[in-house]
Parts: structure tokens; sequence; C-alpha cells
């Protein structure tokens, strides 16, 4: 037996006796009225292994291993059948079999909503889709895919072209000065709050100037040099202070993440935390 | 100076004495305001009901001038209510309550039949609305309207410049797609994104290592991942071409599906079908931090040469691009999703950023439809430079009519 066997031996038996141990621990430490029953049992299973696979997963950072693809497979099967139950249960039973049939209603034991014969529709379709299985009538599956990728795009046509044209070309329209009433009472009043006239008049000057050579830095049929591409400059100036904004803020909550799972560790499992 | 202690000493304990007197004054007052809430206020008068416009339906509004005991008169009103039947004979209920002052009402019900507050069109309604005082058993009803019925409408009003707009772009658009299969050059400026996809395909090749092309979370109706197929098919041509290996991890079914059958058309035309499996393409699973854990696995063990992020990302985008730099794989990416671009951005070599992904498909394809929409939308961002400037000039000259073109309704 060479020493890298030995050695992943050897990790192997101190991981089993680290996992036999908490789980006895917590088994026994368990309070409430399920103490020194199944219950407790179970609990102390289910810390024990929440903290493995948490660790499991952790070892990534230092490189690829075992544990980590155990991790990772047992992550992938088990989100995979989770899904399909999901799917079943909340599509299947929860939408299509009370609009469809008493009988099988009674059986889910889910409110029967009344026959809809429109139903079927989107029952015909998903057969069509699965139909993609069969190398003879496959291509009865693009009709489906069709019909999916043209309604979303339809609808999504007008939803994006009110909210993300019509509103915020509406919303550029802003004024220069807000609340001019000279330079002398603009100096004299002079406040860097918010709300105060001369961070709204920035702002309006910011949103304007930036939706402008914004637009620029994505006009794809010119090239862009001379003023345009000086224009087209200041825009992807504004985007890349835009996203180093947004990945300060992203980072911040993914750090709170981090936090939780830190917490489990060190409060449930651990109980180095009160 | 001790007299002065004293006034205000007595001027401080004035107002701890004023309870005393305010208890007695009362009494001759509360004698008065029983008297005015004994008396029923005068109702509310051009009651009238219509039904309500630009919906799908199952809602009626009510209007009304308040009672003239509202802010008014004996001023004794405290709210109204509005009832509502079947029948002009009743039973009449309640459907809501507004405080003094309003002079309106929209009854909306649930278009569900199976939901509690269901209101089913093209049935009469009668409305009556009931005007209270603080002693709600002391109240004056208005005259009974209706009958008035629900439905809904065919057409929004309300969003007609939508209208306008679409319009405009799909005349764009077809001008555009007829001008580009006449033969018409489109000129497209370069993205250095794009030109480094050739580049990392080679470099995969001459490494002998395979390259990664993630297509994203999103579904085969996103319009990322639709651009994110052309882009697929035009590496996977040119791997056929080159004999090196692809791997397309996919988080959704649907997608799997076509991504199966781009990959397969590219082999078909790069004249290698036998190279194609279906085992390049593959589903891995749709929950998103397992099809990541499952993709990093793949990045650390298959070692590709160069990983291609195109579609839709969330929160697991500095995940794969992360682990993809541990790899060290040459990386290229491009979404619509702002806030996963600044992840992209420091981590991977090359990123397309939103709009760019969409005209990177039409750069790759070449394809008539493509480029036409491509130029569509050009001009239509050109069209909305013009409408900002004239809408900061004429905001900035109180020309204030210009804004109201774009107002919709919902």
């Amino acid at each position: 037996m060479n020493g890298s066997r030995r050695l992943s031996l050897i990790i192997l038996a101190a991981v089993l006796v680290v996992f036999v141990v908490s789980w006895i621990l917590h088994t026994t430490g368990f309070q409430g009225d399920g103490a020194g029953t199944w219950l407790s049992v179970r609990d102390g299973f289910l810390v024990t292994l929440a903290a493995f696979l948490t660790l499991a997963i952790f070892s990534f950072l230092y490189k690829d291993n075992p544990y980590y693809k155990f991790a990772e497979h047992l992550f992938v099967g088990v989100s995979a059948a989770y899904w399909m139950c999901v799917g079943f249960w909340s599509t299947f039973v929860g939408n299509f079999i009370p609009r469809v049939s008493h009988t099988l209603s009674d059986f889910f034991q889910v409110p029967y909503k009344g026959f809809n014969v429109f139903y079927f529709v989107p029952l015909i379709l998903g057969i069509m889709l699965l139909l993609r299985l069969s190398s003879k009538v496959g291509w009865i599956s693009r009709w489906a895919l069709a019909f999916i990728v043209g309604t979303t795009a339809g609808l999504n046509l007008i939803r994006y072209l009110r909210t993300d044209f019509i509103t915020q070309v509406s919303n550029t329209f802003v004024p220069l000065l807000v609340d001019w009433k000279g330079i002398g009472p603009f100096f004299s009043d002079l406040s860097l709050s918010a709300s105060g006239q001369f961070m709204l008049t920035l702002s309006n000057w910011v949103i304007f100037i930036g939706v402008f050579s914004g637009l620029i830095y994505f006009f794809f049929s010119k090239e862009h040099k001379g003023l345009f591409g000086t224009a087209s400059r200041v825009g992807i100036w504004v985007l890349m202070i835009t996203f180093g904004a947004s990945f300060g803020y992203t980072v911040m909550g993914r750090v709170s993440l981090l936090v939780g799972r830190l917490t489990f560790l060190f409060q449930d499992w651990l109980g180095l935390i009160n | 100076m001790k007299h002065k202690l004293l006034i205000g000493c007595c001027l401080l304990l004035l107002p701890l004495l004023a309870p005393a007197w305010a208890q007695e004054a009362p009494v001759a007052d509360t004698t008065t305001d029983s008297t005015a809430a004994m008396q029923a206020p005068a109702p509310v008068t051009d009651l009238t009901a219509r039904d309500k416009e630009n919906d799908h339906g199952h809602g009626i509004v009510l209007e009304w001038t308040p009672s003239v005991d509202d802010d008014g008169g004996l001023n004794n009103v405290f709210g109204y209510v509005i009832q509502r039947a079947e029948s002009p004979d009743g039973p009449f209920e309640e459907r809501g309550r507004v405080p003094i002052g309003a002079g309106g009402y929209d009854d909306i019900g649930s278009k569900e039949r199976e939901s509690d507050g269901f209101m089913p069109d093209y049935v009469d309604y009668y409305y009556l609305v009931r005007t209270l005082t603080v002693d709600e058993a002391v109240y004056t009803d208005s005259d009974i309207i209706g009958p008035v019925q629900s439905y809904g409408q065919w057409f929004n009003t309300g969003r007609i410049p939508v209208l306008f707009f679409v319009i405009g772009f799909m005349i764009l658009t077809m001008y555009f797609i007829t001008k580009a299969r006449g033969g018409a050059k489109l000129f497209v400026r370069r993205l250095a994104g794009i030109e480094a996809v050739d580049e990392a395909i080679g470099r995969a090749t001459e490494m002998g290592k395979p390259i990664l092309y993630v297509l994203g979370l999103g579904t085969a109706s996103d319009i990322a991942t639709i651009a994110s197929f052309t882009i697929l098919g035009r590496v996977a041509k040119k791997v056929a071409e080159y004999q090196t290996g692809l791997i397309v991890p996919c988080y959704d079914p649907i997608v799997m599906t076509v991504a199966q059958e781009t990959v397969r058309t590219s082999y078909m035309d790069a004249g290698r079908p036998d190279s194609y499996s279906d085992d390049m393409v593959y589903f891995v699973t749709q929950s998103q931090f397992a099809y990541v854990a499952a993709v990093n696995g793949t990045m650390l063990r298959e070692l590709p040469a160069t990983n291609i992020y195109m579609g839709k990302f969330f929160a697991e985008s500095l995940i794969l691009a992360e682990t993809g730099a541990l790899a060290g794989s040459i990386q290229i990416s491009g979404t619509d999703e702002i806030a996963q671009i600044p992840f992209f951005v420091v981590a991977c070599d090359y990123t397309l950023i939103g709009e760019e992904l969409y005209a990177a498909s039409a750069y790759l394809g070449r394809e008539p439809v493509l480029l036409g929409s491509l130029k569509a939308q050009d001009y239509a961002k050109a069209a909305v430079i013009i409408l900002a400037v004239i809408g900061f000039i004429t905001i900035n000259f109180d020309w204030g009519g210009f804004k109201q073109l774009f107002q919709v309704l919902d």
C-alpha cells in the first residue's frame, strides 16, 4: 500500500470517527420533547450530515477531492430527483389534474376545480416535447419548442418595450436645473443631502449623460472613432463605475451567505456560539 | 425675586390644573356632540357606475359627489360604505369602505371562478353608497343605481404609445431584413470578445484539451439563451473542423434539446456527422448550485483549455469564472444580467456586455434575419437618442406635452 493511499485511508477513518462522535454527541445532547428517542437520533444525524457536506464542499477551495465529488454527486442526484417530484406534484397534480378529472383529483386529494378542455393543450405540447427521445418522431418536438419560443418572444416584446424602453426614455426627460431660483439662492442653500437641489441637479446630469453615452457605446453600426469614440468611451466609463458599485453591493450579500453557513457550523454543529 | 418665582411656579402648574377644568367643560359639549351624532347625514349625490375601462373585466367604477355634511353642514360624516347586490331588492353586501372626502371607488373582483372574490362578467349589479357617522347605526343610503355590468376590453387604449413603438420597430426590422436578404452588406463593428473565440478554439486544439461551453441558467425562450445557441453553433462548427472536444453541460432539459440539435447540425455542416455524440451535450440538474458544483467538478477534472459562458447567469457566475481561472482556462463570457456582468468582467479574459451578446450572434452567424434585427435595433437606439435630446430640451423649457406622449397607463 503506497503512501498516498495510506494517507487517504487515514483521512477517511478520521472523518468517519468524527462523524460518528458528532452524531452521538448531538443525539445525547438533544434538548426537548424528543430527547432519547429516534427524533434525537435523526436530528443528530441530519446536523452532522449537513456539517459534513458543508465542509466537503468547502474542501474544493483546496483542490478537487473524493469528499467534494461525493457531495457534488449527492447534491446533483438529490436535486434532480427533488425537482422532478416538485414538478410532478406542483405542475401535473396541482395544475393539470384538478382541471381534467374529478376521480384523479380525489385520488391525489386535491380540490377539483372544474373541467377545462384548454388544459389539454399544454399536455399535448409536453408530450410532443418528450417525443424528442425518439429518433423517428423526434422532429415533432420542434413544433412544441417553436410554440414556446415564439409565444414567449411575443409576450416579452411588449413587456420589455414598455418597461425597458418607453418608461426609460420618458425618465430621461429630466430638468437641467432643479428648482432654479438664481445663483445666489443656489450657493446659499448648498447642501449635499440626497434631496437637496445640488444633488438632484447633479443626478439629472448623470442620468442624461450616462444614458446618452451608454447608448452610443452600444451602437454597432459605426466604428467608434473621433467624437463618437470619445462619447463611447464616456459610456463605457459610466458602465464600469456602475458595475463596480454593483459588484461591491453583491459581494456584501455573498459574504452574508458565508456568515450564515459559518454560523451553522459554529453554533448548530459545534455549539461554540450561544 | 420671590414673587417672580411664585408666579413662575403657578404658570408651570397651570397645565396640571387644565385637565380638571377640561373635565368640567365638556358636560355641555357632550350634550351638543351627541345631539349632532344622532342626526343622519345627507346622502351622496350624482352616483354613477360604469364598467372599468382597459381591463380584462371583473371591475366596476363608482363615482359620486360627497355628502354636503362631509367637511361642511353637520360635519358628521365618518366615511362611506359601498354595497352591491344582483337585484334592486337586495340583499346588499358590503364591497368596500372609503374615508371622508372620497368621491369614487373601484369595485374589482377576481377572475378565478374558485376564488372567494370571484366577480363574474355580464351580470347585472346594483349599487348604493351608505354615508356613515361615527355611530354606525346612524347612516343614510343613496339611491340605488343599476343595472351595470362588467366586461373585458379587447384593446387597452392606455398602451397606445407601446403600439406605436411596436409598429415602428417592426417596420424598421422588416426593412433591414429585406435589405440584408437582398445582399446588401450591413456593417457591424468589431467585437473583441467574439474575435477571441476563434483564437480560443485554436488554443484548445493545440493543447489537445476540450472546450467547455455553458449556456447559462435560462430557458429556451430567454433572449440571451437564444443568442447563445447561435454562438454555440459557430463554436461547434469550428470544433468539428478542428476535431477538438466539446463539453456542454445544460441546466434546462429543453435547452439541452435545442443545444443537441444545434451541435448536431454544426457537425453535419462541417462534414463530420460521425464525430457527434449526444454525450457532448448533457443535462445535469435544474438546481442552481448543484449545477454549479457539477460544472466546477468538470472544469477541474477535464481541464478544458477554453471556457465559454454565454447566456443567462445568476449568483453562480463568479463561482464558475473563478474556478475556470483556477483551472487555467481562457474564458470568454457574455450575459445580459446586469448584476452578473461585473463578476465576469473581473474573472474572465473577454466579456460581452448586455446587447453585445445579441450582436455577437448576428456578427458570427451573418444571417440576414439577425443582421437586419441588429440594424433595426441600432436605428431604434438612434431614435431614442434623438427623442431623449428633444425631451430634455422640452422639459427644460417647460414644454410639458412631449413627455405625455410616453405615458403608458396600466
